[in-house]
């Protein structure tokens, strides 16, 4: 039996997302911006997609913009929006310290070039504190970016109260919400940002498509260029089963959000609990709110999770820390070490997080295998080095 | 049972995993990243290849394959090592370190938290248990390829732990194995050089790495200076090539002092030595003689072993005698002794 508790990183698409886009391969092969009947019936089907996938973000569908993921969203909204405002002078752009690399290293890019950046500290909880924002803003910063929900540790940020500063000021919000669309309400208005990105196959949708919400009237210079599709914001033919497939799963995370959201909190809570009582020396990395349902990240004192991710995964557990290198190996989370943790705790901790396919007896088995795995690990002699 | 398989992408490692697989064991391939490979200091594009090809491979054979960050230990064990023998005026093996101190110790710790009681390796030697429970390290069947040069430091429990399934294969024989089943890496070359120094360019490597690199002089065996130069680790015993002097007889260097910063060049006649001492020995299959045993001593990778004697001196010290007088004995290089195939013992050159 393998259990998988790693639907941060990717869920599985659901059935209904796999009929759907299978459909649309096989039948509906037009270019959605060819004029004959082909074409129409394609664009037909993003519209719809469009249509649920604002409702899901409390969108106007005019405002959704179809892109290649996640990370594809951040970079339209930060490049987009840092070439946009450039000639006003407005060259500073702001992000908290925990964003994912997509935001972090768009930054990096941009700073490169010129552009000023300041990363916005977290408190030990891995929130941002309202008025470290309100000491880093200027009347020349461009944009703040904000992740809603984090993908390490699942803190919520105050995106409300960071969007209105951000306004006061003049400056434009962009919130990655890649981890809280589908998990938890997720209202652009309500939030009151300029921008919001999200990914697909976060919520049993299709990888390779996502969307960023611009709000109506807010102008960005987007760094592909090409034709004029998606309002010329996103040039491309699009990926009309991609999109499909994220409609259908936009419309499933609406009608299931409510039992969903309670279920996967229980079973959350109950591993996190069990985790917690069963193995010593272990701790909770975060708050347990606000936070999504379904994410806990605790840290296993002399236990490299390096060590523990693979012995896991050996037992049919799969599970993760926070980001992989490109070979593949693990690094310190940077979110754990913005929170102020040391060393030790940065490089010993996990990341589980629970999906529609979990149950009561898999979170059950995780917490009779874990502390026998842990205590065989630790009790490991280790090599000193030789003088 | 469950063996893990420390897998370098290289056909060797490959074929010794598909050999277990095939022998029915649950094998596990664990590949170590072993220096940086995002900060491109060691211009390391290849290794990141080369862990694709161990994942490929792995996937070709259906185990699950995974890759450990041992920076900190190869840094703290073979790198330190490297950069200090070479500053020092010696000539490092780091492959016998790398051995020693992070395959068949830090990996093997590793392989013990995933179930398996042994590291299986793609290199040239066999392991061969006694009657009464000794292991032996011996030459493997392809001479050629030979590697238990590399491997003399293993204890007896390293030994216990550690599976050599080529090291009974000629290389051509692993070749066509690996083309047998099918391998993408059946045709890659076979590594050269020190991983971590991809440019071979060791001077530069410990240049950057060492804080304490100053000039000296290249003296004659009267001590009469020569010529300048940039350091004691850019030279090795036996040089030839680099010296930047011209005389009519060809020089080699035959002595380096760290202290003076001194290189002591001197004809080829000058290089010959008749004894050695070693020091931090390993006894492999015998216990420290006291007396006088016969024995060949190879010096260095590609040196065929010379006959001689060999007895223990106190501190883990040896003292190898040769019947005939060798060329260019390197300090840091290794000395193994062996009695015809059968690792004797080994240390470090002093």
């Amino acid at each position: 039996m393998r259990i998988y508790l790693d639907h941060n990183a990717t869920t599985p698409p659901s059935d209904a997302v796999v009929q759907r886009m299978t459909a649309t391969l096989r039948d509906e092969f037009g270019n959605p911006s060819s004029v004959h009947h082909f074409g129409q019936r394609a664009k037909a089907i993003i519209d719809e997609a469009r249509s649920a996938v604002a409702g899901l973000i409390g969108a106007d569908p005019g405002d959704v913009v179809f892109t290649g993921g996640g990370t594809e969203g951040d970079n339209l909204a930060i490049r987009g929006i840092a070439e946009a405002l450039e000639p006003t002078g407005r060259k500073h752009l702001i992000a908290s310290a925990i964003e994912h690399e997509a935001v972090l290293n768009t930054l990096k890019a941009l700073a490169r070039r010129g552009w000023k950046t300041t990363l916005l500290p977290v408190n030990e909880t891995g929130i941002v504190s309202p008025d470290t924002l309100r000491l880093a803003i200027t009347d020349d910063t461009a944009l703040v970016s904000v992740m809603h929900a984090n993908n390490e540790i699942g803190t919520v940020q105050p995106i409300p109260e960071l969007a209105a500063i951000a306004r006061e000021r003049r400056a434009l919000f962009h919130t990655d919400a890649v981890q809280s669309a589908g998990k938890i309400p997720t209202d652009v208005k309500t939030l009151g940002v300029d921008l919001l990105s999200i990914s697909a196959h976060k919520f049993y949708g299709p990888k390779g498509v996502g969307a960023l919400w611009i709000r109506r009237g807010v102008r960005l210079q987007p760094p592909l260029t090409g034709g004029k599709q998606e309002r010329s914001r996103r040039a491309g033919t699009e990926n009309v089963a991609g999109i499909a497939g994220m409609g259908v799963a936009a419309r499933e995370a609406i009608a299931k959000m409510d039992s969903e959201s309670g279920r996967l909190a229980a079973l959350r809570d109950r591993l996190e609990d069990g985790i917690l009582r069963s193995v010593t020396g272990t701790a909770l990395n975060g708050v347990r709110s606000p936070r999504v349902p379904n994410t806990t990240n605790i840290s296993f004192d002399r236990t490299e999770a390096e060590s523990l991710l693979i012995a896991l995964d050996l037992e049919g557990v799969a599970v993760s820390t926070g980001s992989a290198c490109s070979s593949g190996t693990l690094e310190p989370s940077h979110v754990l070490k913005a929170m102020g943790f040391p060393p030790h705790r940065t490089q010993n901790s996990l990341r589980f997080s629970l999906g529609a396919g979990n149950t009561e007896t898999e979170i059950d088995r995780v917490i009779a295998v874990l502390p026998g795995i842990v205590e065989k690990l630790r009790n490991l002699t280790r090599t000193p080095v030789r003088a | 049972m469950r063996i893990v398989v420390a897998m370098s992408g290289g056909v060797d490692s490959s074929v010794a995993a598909a050999l277990l697989t095939e022998q029915g064991h649950d094998v596990i391939g664990l590949s170590m990243q072993l220096y940086s490979q995002d900060k491109g200091h060691f211009g390391s594009c290849c290794t990141l290849d080369d862990l694709n090809d161990a994942r490929r491979v792995a996937s070709t054979l259906g185990f699950p394959h995974y890759i450990l960050n041992l920076e900190e230990r190869f840094q703290e064990t073979v790198i330190s090592n490297f950069v200090h023998e070479y500053a020092s005026g010696r000539t490092p093996l780091p492959c016998a370190h790398c051995n020693s101190d992070v395959k068949f110790s830090t990996l093997l710790e590793r392989a013990r938290g995933f179930g398996s009681e042994s590291v299986a390796t793609g290199h040239y030697a066999c392991i061969e248990r006694t009657p009464v429970g000794r292991w032996l390290l011996k030459r493997s069947v392809d001479r050629g390829k030979d590697q238990s040069y590399f491997l003399f430091s293993l204890t007896q429990e390293q030994l216990a732990g550690a599976v050599f399934p080529v090291g009974s294969l000629s290389k051509p024989a692993v070749r066509a194995e690996a083309h047998r089943l099918g391998l993408a890496v059946a045709d890659k070359p076979d590594s050269q050089e020190i991983c971590f120094v991809p440019d071979g360019d060791y001077a530069a490597f410990v240049a950057r790495r060492s804080g304490d690199v100053r000039g000296g002089a290249i003296v004659d065996d009267q001590g009469r200076t020569l010529a300048a130069h940039e350091g004691v680790h850019r030279f090795t015993i036996g040089q030839r090539k680099g010296l930047g002097i011209a005389t009519g007889i060809p020089l080699y260097v035959v002595k380096i002092d760290a202290e003076s910063g001194d290189v002591t060049v001197g004809p080829r006649s000058a290089l010959e030595r008749t004894t050695l001492t070693a020091s931090d020995v390993n006894w492999v299959s015998v216990d420290a003689p006291s007396g006088w045993l016969p024995a060949s001593a190879q010096i260095r990778h590609r040196h065929r072993a010379a006959a001689g004697r060999v007895r223990a001196l106190d501190d883990h010290r040896a003292e190898f005698e040769f019947d005939d007088p060798q060329s260019a004995v390197t300090p840091g290089q290794a000395v193994v002794f062996y009695d015809e195939d059968v690792v004797v013992g080994g240390g470090w050159i002093e």
